[in-house]
């Protein structure tokens, strides 16, 4: 018996020797990925990070067109969720300048001003701005001081990286003025918060516009200079330009006029170096990431490499029918969604829309009038948007579908636009005499000559301006907001209001709601009134 | 810390089976004999051992046995598929066993060895060959639907292959896997999928299957720990047998039909509908109506065929040099409705049973091997069957293979042009896709059991398990098929491999204690599990072989691994034939959880009281059994997550999602969403059963009560937007019950020389109720939602509907008019409300077995009732899809005829429907040729009906959808099949 016990002693020992050995087995890591330490080692490691933090408003996905970030239930098309797709349908096809014939459930609540906190369109913006800002706020804490230091970085790395977590604010910061632009009150999220599951709190309209000035005005000697980071990322100008933007919007945010504060970072970015690009059509063509003085920041769009069925794809296709030759003529031989369009008000803002004289009138199709909202070819097309390049190249695609454009998120035009319209509204530090020679640079450009020169200018031509200037690039409905012409009878335009000839709407739809599904998680979220 | 208690519970139970194994000495006689069968044929391999104890041995091939007795004990002979005997000792015994009822006989499989009926604790099933389903089964799991209580087979649908979903009981989690753990042979199955294999089940043949037991209270299931939240079915295969080889050979061939079609407009009901609607143009010139075809076209007759199916079995088994073999092959070849689906199974078998010193080393040895070619169908053809223009050809003169598709002409270059946004041909879908693929697969184990020499109640047992499995294929789509038009066609692969390895081994002391009138049977052992799966990544090709821009995978492959570890032990301790208790224990780590969050301890306590063994009861002759079972147990759930939920993982962006910065492309660097608190989600089980049998076991079933609560489920979950890398996130949260009775009752009416009838029923309720969801403590918190229009929300059942209350006039539904239930005014989501459950309260199924003289008669009856689908293929019954914008028609399903709505209504409740059914499984005839060719073999012929009908409100295709929502389903043919039977 003793003998028995001595054996199985042993072996009992061998066992936990054996077993004890076995246990680190349990420490499994994925094949091809990194922990967040080893991720954030090295120089390079944080700056695909910070390709991440970009990547979140240009691409939908980290792997591929299909799949997105953001999950949305009704959403099968990850297209849909894709940053410029998402804020493009609420900044536009609520007004004058775009319509869409897809019968798609929600899409016709845009037109008819009559949407409800259950659209998933509205839910795809919402969802793809607090991604953003998730991953930039997950950037900004591994880029905190310690985390440099304890990570031993050189000097000028620590430098580089304090530069990124500067870009990562300022794209937090633009994701905020688009959350505080469309909804109002979101939920607040900052590098305070942890990754997890918690139920973030809602931050007031008011309190969210000081964040947003005090977080741009905090990074400005982090940025790289005006003009000197590389293509395609924020410098200082980026951030100056969208606190003119803030400025400007700021009576709409907090009841509170700050057209002074516009003019003076309009006015920065005025004498910055940037310059007009002579060719207006030129600006919206797939070659717009070379020889472009006027683009402050774009968000870059690859057919090959940087691959998003939301983008500028969905700017040209979408605007495009099923006729093969002109299909070919704006570089999508596969393309035409047979999708957007404008209303008559927005070609007849240029009195001659052929394009002959505004040079900025690029329509296309015969049907002023949309008799039918789901009929393509009512209404003129918008053919802004362009994937061959100046020379009348088509870039290589995959398919004939995906296009390389580069959408202009700011261009120096806007802050002439700003400038003008701040200083007609009673800010001070700059002049009339200024403003008009702006506003004349644009024209200039627009009509090839001075011959569409203003003598003299007042905020409705300024509207009408931003209208014939800046269509299709995102602006119209804070435009229309400013100048308390969203909702109401004041002004109305074909199907507004879901009405062929247009009606007056409830001024609450001035807000989008918060999406249903969220207030279903995020129990501290309070619904914007009426919803 | 927490390992050293795990290793101090260990060796705890090392020393018990130590200690207990001092006791010994007797005063024995020597038995010995012959077992023979009812035809006096010798049988090896029966089981005789002393009553009451643990001495046993095995016959040999010439069923003879020797063993040592106590002189005033009894001898006890069992076998598989025959009734045991039990007898007084005698020098010399010869012994005639009868065969005999799977459900009576005594020997039942559980975890980690088997035990005496009697002692059963748990609320285990046992389903034996004879019992199984008839007819063209290719995956085993079918062969036991209906058959059980409280288990739930749902197929997913008719195509070659299909796998099901098993659940037992209901299932306790959310989000983690409901599936319940597979045993084969005492290696338990890795869930994860091979490409290629559209069931990994599917890879086993059911031929070489012997009998199903299934494990459903934790009682019986603790001993697999965190692995069987969800049950645990348990498969036994086909051993060798006794002397002579037996030959035996089996052949089928079935055809399968559309038992029933979608319903979709006619060609004519669907010009009527264009020519009153259609009068708009699409585009300024043309009209809707001016789309329309000439053709009357059944879609579903052009995509769908009989489907002839073979399937084919041999096998020999016998004894060579005295040792028990097993070889089978096998060949199936299955054809689907689609009419290019073809899935053809080659499998074979060897298992090899030697025994070493004298009967103390048992091996088995068991290898399997299968080897499928598929070629899947493209199931898109089904949807675009409902949804294509009935007035359009199958086939024209166009440059896409001359199959009819939408696409315009253009005058300019007098080119068709395809229309890309366009539904498909579903012809050209099916016949223009070739998807092939090939899966290898093979499994097995070597099991050693050892009784020691000093001290025979005392057995070591050792098995090695190992599950390889290989997939690869290809698809191929030519260029001018309009499906991959934009592609240039597809000539892409892949492929991955599995490599599933497991170890166990454990102690059993199995001890009587005559002074105490006891029996204790202790087992301990240690379990090392690992799951491996390498996908490959390729590029996409067009037809002509070119990459496409943008798909080049950044890794060629992704090795994604988990790991388990065990230690487990559990004690039976039985007094007087008529009291037994157990107790398990068992601790795993998990590779899925941070190392805090590791290691999950489950246990469990059972009790079983023979109170037919009673004094009091020897006057009650009716009665011939009496059992009651009560059990407690604690259980964890890991499975069915992803493998790394804890972790930040940064991975980097390739080919096709980069970042431009400056002139350079850049991968992202993105970190995956992660909880790093994610811990075991864990069921706490109670279960009291009760055993009974009437005149001579004429009838007998049983009775048993649940009550399971899992707390911390784990629960993929939308998230506040903001908090995480994802809109949803996988944690613990909250809290289900599930709580039910199962009956099954078993009669034999007729029991005659000639005639023998019987019948059986089982019946099951379920509820399952969501007691707690701990994401918020809000009382306004709605709940989670799951899908589109279903909510796991407290005090409802998981995935309820969440849906509006439709509106009515004069019982025709009112277009986006809805129940304003909170009276504001206005319809928001706050109007939305809870309409019924997709999972059946009641669960029934009946089975009936008659043989006469030569014939035997069988069927299969099953019910669901309380259970309510969603169907989304009536959902785009509506104008809007029927007349689009984007220049083509549609056609839908009929019920647009009752609704008219113009556009999709997707969250009124007038879409979910009652889905209670009753199916037909089986309806069979054997005839028994008997012994033929001078009694050298014996022949057997059948035919059988599969899906003979089914009787529901349901108006879509088919009631049974897991899950609740009718997306397309591959239609369940029903099917035709002969088979024959030779056995030499």
């Amino acid at each position: 018996m003793k003998k028995i016990f001595n054996i199985h002693t042993i072996a009992a020992a061998i066992f936990l020797i054996t077993f004890s050995a076995c246990h680190r087995k349990l420490d499994l890591q994925p094949e091809n990925a990194n922990t967040a330490d080893k991720q954030f080692s090295t120089l390079h490691g944080y700056k695909e990070v910070l390709a991440k933090v970009y990547g979140s408003y240009s691409l939908v996905s980290s792997t591929g067109v299909g799949v997105s970030d953001v999950n949305i239930a009704g959403i099968s098309d990850a297209g849909t969720t894709d940053f410029l797709r998402a804020w493009w349908n609420l900044q536009e096809l609520s007004t004058d300048e775009a319509i869409c014939a897809w019968n798609d459930p929600f899409l016709v609540n845009f037109h008819n001003l009559n949407w409800t906190s259950n659209n998933i369109f509205i839910h795809a913006a919402y969802g793809r701005s607090l991604f953003q800002i998730t991953v930039a706020n997950e950037f900004i804490r591994q880029s905190a001081e310690e985390k440099i230091t304890e990570r031993g970085f050189s000097a000028q790395e620590a430098d580089e990286i304090r530069q990124f977590k500067a870009e990562a604010r300022f794209l937090r910061a633009f994701q905020y003025w688009v959350l505080m632009d469309l909804f109002g009150n979101p939920p607040f999220v900052t590098e305070d918060h942890p990754i997890g599951k918690y139920i973030p709190e809602q931050i007031q309209r008011r309190d969210l516009f000081d964040y947003i000035e005090s977080e741009l005005k905090a990074i400005e000697n982090d940025l790289a200079a005006p003009r000197e980071n590389e293509y395609a990322r924020a410098d200082r100008a980026a951030a100056w330009a969208l606190l003119a933007r803030v400025y400007l919007n700021a009576t709409v945010y907090t009841g509170q006029d700050r057209f002074t504060n516009a003019i003076t970072y309009s006015k920065k970015v005025i004498d910055a170096g940037y310059a007009l690009k002579s060719n207006y059509k030129t600006l919206f063509m797939s070659d717009n990431d070379v020889n472009n003085p006027e683009i402050i920041l774009p968000i870059a769009y690859d057919a090959v490499e940087s691959q998003n069925y939301g983008g500028t794809t969905f700017l040209v296709c979408s605007a495009h029918g099923n006729n093969p030759e002109d299909n070919a003529n704006f570089g999508i031989p596969n393309g035409g969604w047979l999708g957007n369009r404008s209303t008559k008000n927005l070609p007849l803002a240029f009195g001659d829309y052929s394009g002959n004289t505004d040079k900025r009138a690029l329509f296309g199709g015969t049907n002023l009038e949309v008799n039918d909202v789901f009929t393509f070819n009512d209404g003129l097309s918008v053919y802004k948007f362009n994937n061959k390049t100046s020379a009348g190249v088509t870039p290589p695609s995959p398919n004939g579908v995906l296009c390389s454009i580069d959408f202009p998120l700011f261009r120096l035009a806007e802050m002439h636009l700003v400038y003008a319209e701040s200083v007609l509204r009673g800010g001070s530090g700059g002049s009339t005499a200024e403003a008009l020679a702006y506003m004349n640079e644009l024209r200039e450009r627009a009509y090839e000559n001075t011959s569409g020169n203003f003598t003299s200018i007042n905020l409705n031509e300024i509207l009408n301006e931003r209208l014939r200037e800046l269509y299709w690039e995102g602006f119209r409905r804070t435009d229309l907001i400013r100048y308390g012409l969203f909702t109401g009878s004041t002004y109305v335009w074909p199907w507004k209001g879901g009405v062929k000839d247009g009606t007056g709407v409830a001024p609450h739809f001035v807000l989008y709601p918060i999406p249903a599904a969220e207030i279903l998680v995020n129990t501290n979220l309070t619904q914007n009134n009426n919803y | 810390m927490k390992l050293l208690n795990h290793f101090k519970v260990f060796v705890l139970f090392c020393c018990c089976i130590f200690i207990f194994s001092a006791v010994s000495a007797q005063n024995t006689i020597t038995v010995t004999g012959t077992v023979k069968n009812e035809k006096g044929e010798p049988l090896s391999l029966v089981t005789v051992n002393v009553s009451g104890s643990e001495t046993s041995t095995l016959t040999d091939i010439a069923g003879a046995f020797t063993i040592q007795a106590p002189a005033n004990s009894k001898l006890t002979f069992t076998y598989v598929g025959y009734k045991s005997f039990e007898t007084a000792v005698k020098s010399t015994l010869n012994i005639t066993l009868q065969p005999g009822d799977d459900m009576l006989s005594d020997v039942v499989v559980i975890g980690y060895g088997t035990v005496q009926r009697k002692e059963v604790t748990g609320a285990i099933s046992t389903v034996t060959s004879k019992d199984f389903q008839q007819g063209a089964i290719t995956t085993p799991e079918q062969l036991i639907s209906g058959k059980i209580p409280g288990v739930s087979i749902t197929s997913n649908g008719g195509a070659p292959g299909a796998g099901s979903v098993i659940r037992i009981r209901g299932g306790a989690s959310l989000n983690a896997s409901n599936d319940p753990l597979i045993v084969v042979d005492g290696v338990p199955l890795s869930g994860n999928g091979i490409y290629g294999a559209s069931n990994p089940l599917s890879l086993i043949n059911p031929n070489d299957i012997t009998s199903f037991t299934v494990l459903k209270d934790a009682a019986s299931t603790a001993i697999y720990g965190s692995r069987a939240s969800n049950g645990v079915i348990l498969i036994t295969t086909r051993k060798g047998s006794s002397g002579t080889p037996v030959i035996n050979f089996s052949t089928q061939v079935s055809a399968a039909t559309l038992a029933k079609k979608m319903d979709v407009l006619s060609p004519d009901q669907f010009r009527h509908m264009v020519d009153s609607l259609g009068g708009g143009t699409y585009d300024n010139i043309n009209t809707y109506k001016s789309l329309m075809g000439a053709e009357n076209t059944d879609w579903q007759n052009q995509i769908f065929r009989t489907a002839i199916s073979t399937d084919n079995n041999l096998s020999i088994s016998g004894a060579l040099n005295e040792i028990p073999y097993r070889v089978s092959v096998g060949y199936l070849n299955q054809q689907g409705l689609l009419s290019t689906d073809q899935l053809q199974r080659y499998t074979g078998g060897i298992v090899v049973s030697p025994v070493f010193f004298d009967n103390h080393l048992k091996v088995d040895l068991n290898v399997k091997g299968a080897y499928n070619d598929t070629r899947f169908a493209n199931n898109a053809a089904i949807s675009s069957a409902v949804y294509f223009d009935p007035t359009q050809a199958t086939r024209a003169n166009s440059p896409y293979g001359n199959y009819f598709e939408w696409a315009s002409f253009d005058q300019a270059s007098s080119e068709l042009v395809l229309n890309k946004l366009a539904p498909r041909n579903p012809l050209a879908l099916l016949e223009l896709y070739n998807n092939s693929s090939r899966v290898y697969r093979s499994y097995g184990s070597a099991q050693f059991d050892y009784k020691f020499h000093f001290l025979p109640e005392l057995r070591a047992n050792l098995n090695l398990g190992y599950d390889i499995a290989k997939g690869e294929g290809k698809v191929n789509v030519p260029e001018y098929a309009a499906q991959n038009f934009l592609e240039r066609g597809q000539r892409n692969q892949y492929s991955n491999e599995l490599r599933n390895s497991v170890m166990e081994f454990y102690l059993n002391y199995n001890k009587s204690i005559p002074s105490l009138k006891g029996q204790l049977n202790a087992t301990a052992g240690y379990g090392y599990y690992n799951n491996q799966t390498t996908n490959y990544n390729y590029p996409a090709f067009t037809e002509k072989g070119d990459t496409l821009p943008g798909t080049v995978p950044k890794y060629p492959y992704d090795k994604p691994q988990t790991t388990l570890i065990s230690y487990y032990g559990r004690v039976i301790y039985t007094v007087d034939d008529k009291y037994t208790l157990a107790a398990s224990l068992r601790a795993d780590g998990s590779s899925r959880f941070s190392p805090s969050q590791r290691w999950g301890t489950y246990s469990s306590v059972a009790f079983t009281w023979q109170i037919d063994r009673e004094k009091f009861m020897d006057n009650v002759s009716a009665l011939s059994e009496l059992k009651l079972r009560l059990s407690y147990g604690v259980t964890g759930n890991q499975d069915g997550i992803y493998e790394y939920p804890y972790q930040a993982v940064y991975t980097v962006s390739g080919s096709g999602s980069l970042v431009r910065f400056g002139n350079n492309w850049m991968g992202m660097g993105t970190s995956s969403a992660y909880d790093e608190n994610i811990k075991w989600e864990q069921t706490g089980a109670y279960n009291a059963g009760l055993d009974f049998g009437f005149l001579n076991n004429r009838i007998y079933g049983s009775v048993d009560v649940y009550f399971k609560k899992t707390k911390n489920l784990m629960n993929e979950t939308p998230i506040p937007a903001g908090t995480n890398f994802s809109s949803r996130l996988l944690t613990n949260v909250g809290n289900v019950e599930n709580k039910g009775i199962e009956v099954m009752l078993t009669a034999i009416p007729v029991k005659k020389e000639n005639t023998s009838w019987e019948v059986s029923v089982n019946a099951a309720y379920n509820k399952n109720t969501i007691t707690n969801l701990t994401a918020t403590q809000d009382p306004t918190y709605a709940g989670t939602l799951t899908g589109t229009n279903q909510i796991h929300s407290v005090g409802y059942s998981p995935s309820a509907f969440y849906v509006y209350q439709q509106v009515y006039n004069n019982g025709r539904p009112v277009e986006g008019v809805y129940v304003d239930q909170n009276g504001d005014g206005t319809i928001n989501e706050k109007d939305l409300y809870r309409y019924q459950s997709p999972f059946p309260k009641y669960i029934l199924g009946f089975s009936s077995q008659l043989t006469h003289k030569k014939w035997s008669f069988n069927t299969v009856l099953r019910a669901n009732t309380g259970n309510y689908v969603y169907n989304d293929i009536a959902t785009g019954a509506v104008v809007a899809n029927m007349l689009n914008p984007l220049q083509y028609l549609a056609n839908t399903n009929s019920d647009i005829l009752n609704t008219g709505f113009i556009n999709g209504q997707r969250q009124s409740d007038y879409y979910v429907q009652n889905a209670s059914f009753l199916r037909m499984d089986n309806l069979g005839i054997g005839y028994n040729f008997g012994r033929i060719l001078n009694d050298k073999a014996s022949l057997r012929f059948t035919a059988n009906c599969q899906n003979v009908f089914v009787a529901t409100k349901y108006t879509g295709l088919d009631p049974e959808i897991y899950g609740g929502v009718d997306n397309v389903i591959y239609p369940r043919p029903r099917t035709f099949v002969l088979g024959a039977n030779i056995q030499f």
